[in-house]
């Protein structure tokens, strides 16, 4: 049975230390959540605090109507994989495995029946009966995630479980970790830095910076319209360059250095003119012969293979980083002056202190709640 | 017009291979020698293992060393277990104190501990003769088994905490998190998980505690009267003055070692099918705990080391009170110290002499083993590294009456001299130094060597400038701890010293068995100085203040 996770202005305090000052999250039956941010953001923390190893200094946590505040961590019924697995190095990889079920009312062969099928799911039965230290890396956090998974519990949380494997096996242990989590329809918070990570397994992503929610949203909609500077910077790469919003009856128009935009896709509530952030993604320049369009000059390459990508200085020496994609013997020389047009659709354009995105779209399904 | 050259670390090792086999091969082959050949037919016999066995005067030995062997190992394990547990588990007041003392008590002579105890609970102890006359309540004998139980324990229930205490400290926190996440918690959660984690440690120190509990030879001298264990025979059989005989000794030194060998090989057997590595990312912090509970754990802990300090604490008082010929008497003076330094001066001496020069070639050869053993792995390194262990399981005594009987008659005539005493400290010590040389060399890369030899050093260079100044933070924390029991070793130097020789921890001994408690007293508080200050030393040369002994 899985819960709906709910949490109301959570506070976490270490001593004179505010981590967290009232955050509120509501993560869904069933759904694989991701917090995402870089170290020191307090994504840990609030993983902790919902698995019961952090003490609660204020607020609600509900799993679906019940307050868990209070409730020791081995009560939660909680599945947690840990960033170093946390495996029990005297037990073999099948004790690890039953450790948790040896704990409910369970009879031996239901135990050895339910240990068996999480072997064989997990593909781990070949080493069954192999201490846990013989293990590769991708071994381990399969016992490990087998561990947590087979109590049936009613959420499972995982921290930066991936962030001690090589870049092959993350990728691989990704669509593991994303097909059991579907198949067995478990409510899934899951902890991590790595942005590219959290697009390619979540349901909804939560950006947090500071101990505060920046954005909560589908991946897709994060990526593509994200609530904040902080936002479209961390997801992704974005070039980050001054503009100018000129509104008229008839059109609005975007002014970066000389040259004039027409934006089709700024909130109605825009009514200002006023100095922008423009916030543009190397994949959504393109390259044009259009003399009107925006001037840079080509200081350096990386070819890539799929893509080559340039860095141009523009007009207002301001630098950024464009991708296009390679073509046969057309790299563009360093020196080179092009014209570089604009996917208009695309682009986001952010107020001057970074804090609102004005363009329609964004999706947030977090609700700042003032102090 | 060179021939092929050898190279330097191949001389090393024949080099120290000789010094085994002159002074702990030959001296051993020597007493088994002895053992089996009768001194007046000169022919092979069994006659001696033969008389130990038949009469129960000399077997009961046997059974009684290994009744206070076991019983002391279980007892130690009991009180330093949960010790250790609570220390790393939860919040001590003064926990870095009580640490510290718990380092003292391990740290003294046993017997020391014995010898207070009798002036305190003996048939005229201060508490024995309180209870007598204020509650006129007679309490149990304390001399015997239960007296050397007692002793033995308490001097010994902190190598377990230590050795406890490192392995907790290995431990992830996030094991024990997932364990409670699984629904384990508390006592069902140390049998599961905590216990088998350490359980290697375990059984490592209780062998440290089995071997020197059966080594001791101080305390059962002292405390046991009638009940008398095995290095009491070995000693009595070999210096006593009426029934010495030599072969006799000899045999039941054989007896030990086998007794030591067997357990050795067992507990290794042991510990490495249930060994597996473990280094903490997360170190378990302790919590804090309230009410009754924090209550009794405090209790329980402060009662323990402070039991385990009063007979440190008691010798040092009765160092500054007035005595008369042998008793104590009222009013406070340093008159003990006068007479001690008058009588005795030399004794200090010689402790800094023989222990400082021992220090110096501890610490020269066990990093010179260490290096061989770790870095060039052949059939002569492993031969030396299992010859340097031996000494682990030989007990004092016995490692005293084989090297006094091997150089007792030229062409190598050492018995008498400082030599001899430098050469069984060195051999004794010996094992303990390379083991904790060899962790620390094998953390230092070895790319750091071979970056050396590249930029052109030799490889005595290299080992000199690179190697030996990376291991020195920790090899002077060892040697450090090497020192403290070097001055605090008894049952070697007891056969071995002549007047000449006498180092602090004999003349403590002696002054003891003569009844010359004042003294006695003053030159224990001296010991108990020089042992705290080293311990202060270390704490400043050791990183981490973890012990391992």
């Amino acid at each position: 049975m899985s819960v709906n996770i709910n949490i109301k202005n959570a506070v976490k305090r270490y001593g004179e230390n505010t981590i967290l000052s009232g955050l509120s999250v509501n993560i869904k039956e069933g759904e694989l959540f991701t917090l995402l941010g870089p170290s020191g953001c307090g994504k840990t923390t609030l993983l902790r605090m919902i698995a019961g190893f952090n003490s609660i200094e204020g607020g609600e946590f509900y799993f679906n109507d019940a307050v868990i505040n209070q409730m020791s961590p081995s009560k939660r019924n909680i599945g947690m994989v840990f960033q170093n697995y946390a495996i029990f190095p005297h037990l073999t990889v099948r004790e690890n495995v039953k450790f948790g079920l040896k704990n409910r009312k369970l009879t031996k062969d239901e135990m050895n029946r339910l240990t068996d099928e999480m072997l064989r799911t997990m593909q781990i039965e070949q080493y069954a009966d192999r201490l846990p230290e013989k293990l590769s890396g991708g071994q381990q956090q399969r016992v490990a995630l087998a561990r947590a998974i087979v109590i049936k519990p009613d959420v499972l949380l995982m921290d930066e479980p991936l962030s001690n494997l090589d870049a092959k096996l993350r990728v691989e242990m990704r669509s593991v970790i994303r097909d059991i989590q579907r198949s067995v329809g478990i409510t899934t918070v899951y902890v991590t830095h790595d942005q590219e990570e959290a697009m390619s397994i979540s349901d909804r992503i939560a950006v947090m910076k500071d101990g505060y929610i920046q954005h909560i949203g589908t991946p897709k909609n994060i990526y593509q319209r994200p609530a904040n500077t902080f936002v479209a910077t961390f997801i992704g790469r974005s070039n980050m360059i001054k503009g100018q919003l000129k509104l008229n009856n008839q059109q609005s128009i975007l002014k970066i250095h000389n040259t004039d935009f027409e934006m089709t896709t700024l909130k109605k509530t825009v009514e200002q003119n006023q100095d922008v952030i423009v916030s543009i993604r190397p994949e959504e320049f393109f390259i044009t012969d259009d003399i009107t369009q925006m001037k840079g000059e080509v200081l350096d390459y990386i070819f890539l293979g799929l893509n080559t990508h340039y860095t141009v200085k523009l007009e207002s020496d301001e630098l950024i980083e464009i991708v296009i994609e390679s073509s046969i013997d057309s790299i563009i020389k360093p020196g080179t002056t092009i014209h570089l047009g604009l996917k208009l659709e695309k682009i986001n354009v952010f107020t001057q202190d970074g804090k609102e995105n004005l363009v329609t779209g964004v999706e947030n399904d977090h609700v700042q709640e003032k102090a | 017009m060179s021939k092929r050259k050898l190279d330097i670390w191949t001389t090393i090792s024949f080099v120290i291979l000789i010094t085994y086999v002159l002074f702990l091969i030959y001296p051993m082959f020597n007493l088994v020698v002895e053992s089996l050949v009768n001194k007046e037919t000169q022919t092979l016999s069994f006659e001696y293992y033969q008389k130990f066995f038949r009469f129960p005067y000399y077997s009961n030995t046997l059974i009684n060393s290994f009744k206070v062997t076991v019983a002391v190992t279980f007892l130690t394990l009991l009180i330093g277990t949960p010790m250790a547990y609570f220390f790393n588990m939860y919040e001590i007041k003064g926990k870095s104190w009580l640490q510290i003392l718990i380092i003292i008590s391990s740290m003294s002579a046993p017997f020391i501990g014995a010898y207070s105890w009798i002036l305190l609970l003996g048939r005229n102890g201060v508490i024995t003769n309180f209870f007598k006359s204020v509650l006129n309540i007679q309490i149990p004998d304390i001399y015997g088994f239960n007296g050397i139980l007692m002793v033995l324990t308490l001097q010994l229930f902190p190598l377990i905490f230590l050795y406890i205490n490192g392995a907790m400290k290995n431990v992830d926190n996030t094991l024990l998190e997932a364990a409670e996440n699984l629904g384990y918690t508390g006592l069902k959660r140390f049998k599961t998980i905590v216990f088998p984690l350490i359980l290697p440690t375990i059984l490592a120190g209780s062998l440290l505690v089995f071997m020197r509990a059966f080594a001791d030879f101080g305390t059962p001298m002292l405390i046991g009267e009638g009940y008398r264990t095995f290095p009491v025979l070995i000693f009595s059989e070999f210096i006593g003055e009426v029934s010495g005989d030599r072969g006799f000794a000899a045999a039941i030194s054989i007896i030990a070692i086998g007794i030591t060998t067997v357990f050795f090989l067992v507990q290794s057997y042991i510990s490495n099918r249930k060994k597996f590595s473990m280094s903490a990312l997360h170190p378990i912090e302790p919590k804090k705990i309230g009410g009754i509970k924090n209550v009794l754990l405090h209790l329980y802990i402060y009662i323990v080391i402070g039991v385990a300090m009063l007979p440190q604490g008691y010798v040092i008082y009765t160092s500054f009170l007035n005595t008369k010929g042998m008793l104590f008497v009222d009013g406070y003076s340093f008159m003990s110290y006068t007479q001690a330094f008058k009588r005795l001066g030399n004794s200090i001496q010689n402790t800094f002499v023989i222990g400082g020069l021992s220090l110096v070639i501890i610490v020269l050869l066990a990093i010179l083993i260490a290096y061989i053993s770790v870095r060039r792995p052949n059939i002569l390194t492993k031969l030396i590294d299992t010859l340097s262990m031996i000494p682990y399981i030989i007990p004092g005594s016995v490692l005293g009456i084989s090297l006094l009987a091997a150089f007792l008659t030229p062409p190598l005539r050492l018995a008498g001299g400082v030599t001899i005493m430098v050469i069984a400290l060195v051999i004794r010590r010996l094992p303990y130094t390379i083991r904790s040389s060899a962790a620390i060399l094998q953390q230092i890369s070895i790319s750091i060597e071979e970056a050396a030899i590249s930029l052109g050093a030799s490889n005595l260079k290299t080992f000199f400038k690179i190697t030996v100044p990376m291991m020195s933070a920790g090899v002077i924390a060892g040697a450090i701890l090497s020192w403290t029991t070097i001055i605090t070793e008894l049952a070697t130097g007891i056969i071995l010293y002549t007047g000449r020789t006498k180092t602090l921890t004999i003349a403590i001994y002696t002054e003891v068995i003569r009844g010359n408690y004042g003294i006695a007293a003053a030159l224990s508080t001296i010991l108990t100085i020089l042992t705290a200050g080293s311990l202060i030393l270390f704490m400043k040369f050791s990183k981490n203040k973890d012990l391992s002994v």
